[in-house]
């Protein structure tokens, strides 16, 4: 049994950002468990740019993003155990215990006053959109892909389809053309992208890629490797219309259809889990219901920017050093926060109204709005109704609720955000 | 005459109407949040350009290839030349994070920098 004050479950930027806050508020003795042989997670093969323009102030690439966390390492006497996989979470209050397998260490079993659960999170599988064909060679996530072209340093293949417009599918539709693949078209079973604007511009429109809206790959064809495709348009119930079917002829399928928060570890540890976020529900400190267990980053929600993961990161940092130096309040007070009109899901999930500092809610819309207004109340009480250009579900949008605010709000209330048109 | 843009400048992605005269010059920019959406609206409707990022092969690493991107913008007309010609690149371990892969790419004045290390196996 290895004893340390503070365990951090996963070495990407959600955990590297909150094993070194809470190194920074005083916290002495942690240990970070990665599973793969490097820090930085997935953004070792995100070598686009696009990242740190909130927290750095300047465009960085994943890997360089991941580098400025990996250096202040060296400071600081983290431990870090690379190629250790968690294989279970046993909580306990106080003295949680961890169980971790490595080639290094064998089974070794950790005791933590705190942990941390910076999982991230996974594609979703083809096996998860029940696709009519065969099942040949040539069908794999776009992530998958990015690793074998921008790590493993080869191609998969050279006529591409895509189906998702995630931000992944439309990075990889990109990276391909510039390794030389044709990309016929990127179908999207919705009739809006689920990726960033600037990422159709700039992935799809600069290279003539048609995407496709309410759009969806019906069949796959192919024996041993995947020859083409069968796609079609689909109605308002997302049906296929059979007329507009068409084959397109292809090697090779990306899937970026979304990305599901990793949390086997937080199920089988007795963890709530959200039915929307698909991951724990927390407080404001990104604590969960279990007392001295905190979640943050991907496995808490998917987000869009890996800036917000390093904010959200780092409040949890400072709440698990505020919980092991024994500052935690002892008697908090909760209260829901609720989603309707609109708006999918709200994090943090409830607040304790006993907090002593202001608190951002992260939300996600249903569908695009444009010119709405947000608004958020609490019972009788109208916190703020502020005017948006636009709301779309790519894009994470946040409202600030002041600590003076939340302090007197109804201890038998929600807080609640909804889009209004018009 | 109005062009309608989305700004490419950081993932807000805010959308931006640029009013151009006859002559193609910029008279008016509206729709942008920061200062970064005005030199991205002019920069596209008069030169418009791209950052690069792509691998280059690498030799003695641990590693196959080793991530790059362009140390500035590259004019768009000439992204694919330039990624095409990063096809052929190799380099040798080690590299450090900044080192000059390709000194000004097809005579764009811009450099080739690495993203990542690569350490020597």
């Amino acid at each position: 049994m290895q004893n340390y004050d503070l365990v951090v479950i996963g070495g990407g930027p959600a955990g590297m950002a909150a094993a070194l806050k809470a190194a920074e508020c005083g916290v002495e003795s942690i240990v970070v468990l990665e599973r793969a042989e490097t820090l930085g997670g997935i953004l070792e093969q995100c070598i686009h740019t696009g990242f740190g323009l909130h927290y750095f102030g300047e465009e960085l690439s994943g890997p360089e993003y991941a580098s400025r966390f990996i250096e202040l390492f060296k400071d600081t006497n983290i431990d870090i155990k690379l190629d250790t996989m968690v294989i279970n979470v046993e909580p306990d209050e106080g003295k949680n215990i961890i169980t971790a397998v490595s080639k290094a260490e064998g089974l070794v079993d950790y005791c933590a006053k705190a942990v941390i659960l910076a999982m991230g999170c996974r594609e979703r599988p083809r096996g998860a959109l029940n696709i009519a064909g065969t099942r040949p060679a040539g069908i794999m996530t776009a992530g998958t892909a990015q690793k074998y072209v921008n790590i493993d340093g080869y191609m998969p293949g050279k006529k591409v389809v895509i189906l998702g417009s995630g931000d992944i599918g439309l990075i990889m539709a990109r990276r391909m053309t510039f390794e030389g693949a044709e990309v016929k078209v990127v179908c999207e079973l919705m009739p809006y992208s689920s990726g960033l604007q600037r990422n159709i511009v700039q992935c799809l429109e600069d290279f003539n890629i048609p995407l496709r809206l309410s759009c969806t790959v019906i069949k796959i064809h192919g024996k041993d490797h995947l020859e083409g495709v069968t796609i079609a348009n689909v109605d308002e119930n997302r049906r296929p219309i059979m007329e507009t079917a068409e084959y397109i002829e292809c090697d090779t399928l990306l899937l970026s259809v979304g990305l599901i928060p990793e949390n086997e570890l937080s199920r089988s540890a007795g963890l709530q889990i959200d039915n929307i976020t698909s991951g724990p529900i927390v407080n404001q400190d990104r604590e969960t219901e279990f007392r001295g267990i905190f979640a943050c980053g991907n496995v808490l929600h998917v987000h869009d920017l890996v800036d917000y993961v390093t904010g959200e990161s780092q409040i949890a940092g400072a709440g698990a050093a505020k919980y092991i130096k024994g500052l935690a309040d002892n008697d908090p007070e909760y209260i829901n926060t609720k989603g309707i009109n609109g708006v999918r899901y709200i994090v943090p999930q409830r607040i304790n109204l006993n907090g002593d500092e202001d608190v951002k809610l992260y939300f996600r819309v249903g569908q695009v709005y444009r010119k709405a207004n947000v608004k958020v109340t609490c019972g009788d009480v109208v916190i703020s109704n502020k005017k948006k250009p636009k709301l779309a579900p790519g894009e994470m949008e946040n409202v600030v609720i002041k600590q003076e605010q939340y302090k007197d709000f109804d201890r038998n209330s929600e807080i609640v955000i909804e889009i209004v048109e018009g | 005459m109005k062009r309608e843009l989305v700004c490419v400048a950081c993932p807000l992605g805010c959308g931006i109407t640029v009013e151009l005269s006859d002559s193609g010059e910029v008279l008016s920019v509206t729709g942008n949040t920061c200062k970064r959406g005005e030199a991205y609206a002019h920069s596209e409707c008069t030169n418009p350009t791209r950052s690069l990022t792509s691998t280059v092969k690498v030799t003695g690493s641990t590693l196959p290839v080793v991530p790059v991107k362009s140390a500035g913008p590259i004019p768009k007309g000439k992204l694919i030349d330039c990624a095409v010609a990063l096809r052929d690149v190799t380099v040798k371990a080690p590299v450090k994070i900044g080192d000059v892969v390709v000194k000004d790419i097809l005579g764009t004045g811009v450099d080739i920098v690495a993203t990542n290390i690569a350490e020597v196996k």
